[in-house]
């Protein structure tokens, strides 16, 4: 069998067995919710349905209503799709592009990242959607065949890129999760003895056996996936990105923006995981299986992705000086010091400062200080595309047409409501899914779990 | 005589995997093996030959690649060639650069999607199919050999048990069938 360094420290912590590990998962999912998942769900429920609502007013009034104007012509709406889209990087990163450096660590955290990748796409796709105005001919953005003596879609533009990089991404990642799910749902309609549950798991399993055969074809399926979801995952940000940088606009014409973006993407990505898994290990009672070394190991991706994007910020100044272009030298020197210093300032605190507290050992282990940073993360990240698309835009090369953007209550209805949708469906995901993907956990309990690791070097010493 | 399939239980992936390079060695045929998690290493034990779902996923791949290209040149440079920006749409190798990126998703997503369906098709698991795992346990903590008397004439069923009972095995079940 394939044996681990004691060095390396355990990532299943005390004594579990193949069994132990089946009822702490699945006991949850068939014993009645505690009494906090009841309160959590109606309050992102409550969230939710104010910001549906506010999203039905927007289509039936039209974008009038929210603070757009002549010059700045994307504000919240773009900013919480950019926002949303970069959370949703973390989850398809940790299964895909960990399991190709066979980073056992993944497998305690991979399917509550992805859910969190699903739900944080749906949220990201609905702002194009209702930015379009009129949402019901939101399919001419497919090359369809049509009345007006067959006008296609510009395959040049990169919105148009988006469009079909969001879409396999949000599929692809679907399918990866589900595919993972398809052996746990097993597990769980051979556990339980309810029969409506046993039904619905059934169906949900698909019929899986668990045959050899079947096993080999899912490690290749798998493997196969993570590898093409890799580049997936990389150019999605990219081409966002390009959204902006290929325009002309003093800000967004940048040639550093896609590796920016995607670093960003990923810093952020990593610290919603953060702020989710803390909520659900302690309420889940996961402590074995999301240990501090897991959570150490996040933190860590975040120094690292926080630096690049701080590395980012810093060229991305020098090079509007060293230009010569005073177009784009203002444009930098307004986010700095202009009307939206406050905003700029906000994401240099955030993004560039707070992550590098996590070189003290001390502070990047401790749990508190690790939920308390992955929100101020989140914050940071979201200013950063606030500068970006606003600041860009609110002071144009006429002066005439300077401009600042207000939100109105629309605007901020919208993004409360999408943070509700996300927190509902995750909720909901908790209650009713497996959310560690127990039968890969179970593969590296004998190597990995503390119980066994132990035996081993006993056993290695005598 | 009637025809029996035994199955062996084994508590670990370990043990399971020496208990069954124990039968094939005494020229027992192994029929399947029911596991909760992937045993690496019991396929070229019980003779499971590579799936060829890798080469299924290139070749959905290639054919996306294909499709997106001949796409785009139809919509784009032969049916309506449009100039926007002063940027014209001429030729299909001149505007490549920018016709890049979606034929790239395209292929990712024919081959990310064409793989799952035969990967779901092949294993036959699709909404609406019965379990067919011979034991809840397989899927909880327990790893089973099948074994197949009429798969193995110049054995008895009595033979295989006794042979299986010299492996560290949890329990052997015989059922008819």
């Amino acid at each position: 069998m394939h044996s681990e360094a004691a060095i390396r420290e355990p990532l299943i912590l005390g004594h579990k067995t193949y069994h132990d590990i089946t009822n702490d998962i699945v006991g949850p999912i068939e014993n009645k919710a505690p009494r906090g998942w009841y309160i959590l769900i109606t309050i992102s429920a409550l969230i939710a349905a104010y910001g549906t609502g506010c999203i039905l007013y927007l289509i039936s009034k039209g974008i009038g209503v929210w603070g757009l104007n002549k010059s700045v012509d994307w504000a919240w709406d773009i900013t919480n799709f950019v926002w949303w889209v970069g959370i949703g990087h973390a989850g398809t990163l940790i299964s895909a592009v960990l399991l190709l450096f066979r980073q056992k660590w993944r497998m305690a955290i991979n399917r509550s990242a992805e859910a969190m990748t699903i739900f944080a796409v749906i949220m990201a796709a609905t702002f194009p959607g209702i930015h379009m105005g009129r949402i019901w001919m939101g399919y001419w953005v497919l090359p369809l065949p049509n009345q007006f003596g067959s006008l296609w879609v510009n395959f040049n533009s990169p919105l148009l890129w988006d469009v079909f990089a969001i879409s396999t991404y949000f599929s692809v990642s679907l399918v990866f999760w589900y595919i993972g799910l398809i052996p746990d749902f097993a597990t769980i309609r051979d556990k339980v003895t309810k029969p409506g549950m046993k039904k619905v798991y059934g169906l949900l399993s698909f019929g899986w056996t668990g045959n050899a055969k079947a096993w080999t074809r899912f490690e290749e399926v798998s493997l196969v996936l993570a590898g093409i979801a890799t580049p997936l995952v990389f150019s999605v940000h990219s081409v966002v990105s390009m959204d902006f940088a290929t325009s002309i606009i003093p800000g967004w014409h940048t040639t550093i923006f896609p590796p920016y973006f995607v670093s960003g993407a990923v810093f952020s990505g990593f610290a919603m995981v953060q702020t989710l898994l803390l909520v659900l290990r302690k309420v889940m009672h996961m402590e074995a299986y999301i240990t501090k070394k897991h959570v150490e190991y996040m933190n860590i991706v975040i120094i690292v992705t926080g630096s690049i994007v701080g590395v980012a910020y810093i060229t991305e100044l020098f090079i509007s000086w060293y230009s010569g272009v005073e177009y784009e030298s203002y444009a930098f020197i307004n986010r700095a010091t202009g009307p939206y210093w406050w905003a700029y300032w906000s994401m240099m605190t955030c993004n560039v400062i707070s992550p590098q507290l996590f070189w003290s050992k001390k502070l990047r282990t401790n749990l508190a200080f690790t939920f308390f940073m992955s929100i101020i993360v989140n914050i940071g990240m979201w200013f950063e595309r606030f500068v970006i698309i606003v600041t860009s835009l609110h002071r144009d090369y006429l002066p005439s047409s300077w401009n600042m953007f207000h939100p109105t209550w629309v605007d901020v209805g919208v993004f409360l409501g999408t943070l509700g949708i996300f927190f509902t469906l995750y909720l909901l995901f908790a209650r009713f899914f497996p959310v560690l993907a127990l039968n890969e956990v179970k593969s590296i309990l004998k190597v990995s779990g503390e119980s066994y690791k132990k035996e081993a070097a006993n056993h290695h010493h005598h | 005589m009637a025809n029996k399939v035994i199955y062996a239980v084994y508590e670990d992936p370990e043990l399971l995997k020496d208990g069954a390079r124990k039968l094939v060695s005494n020229g027992i045929k192994v029929k399947d093996v029911f596991s909760p998690f992937p045993v690496h290493g019991i396929d070229p034990i019980i003779g499971i030959t590579r799936t060829r779902l890798g080469i299924a996923a290139f070749m959905f791949g290639i054919t996306g690649t294909c499709l997106a290209l001949l796409g785009i040149w139809y919509f784009n440079i032969f049916d309506w060639p449009m100039n926007i920006g002063g940027k014209p749409s001429q030729a299909l190798y001149k505007n490549l650069p920018a016709f890049i990126p979606v034929t790239f998703e395209f292929t990712v997503l024919c081959a990310a999607h064409g793989m799952s369906i035969t990967y779901l098709i092949r294993n036959k698991t699709l909404p609406g199919m019965p379990a067919r795992n011979p034991d809840p346990r397989t899927t909880d903590d327990k790893f089973i050999i099948e074994v197949r008397t009429h798969e193995n004439h110049g054995h008895s069923a009595e033979a295989i048990t006794d042979l299986l009972r010299t492996t560290q095995v949890f329990e052997i079940n015989e059922r008819q069938y």
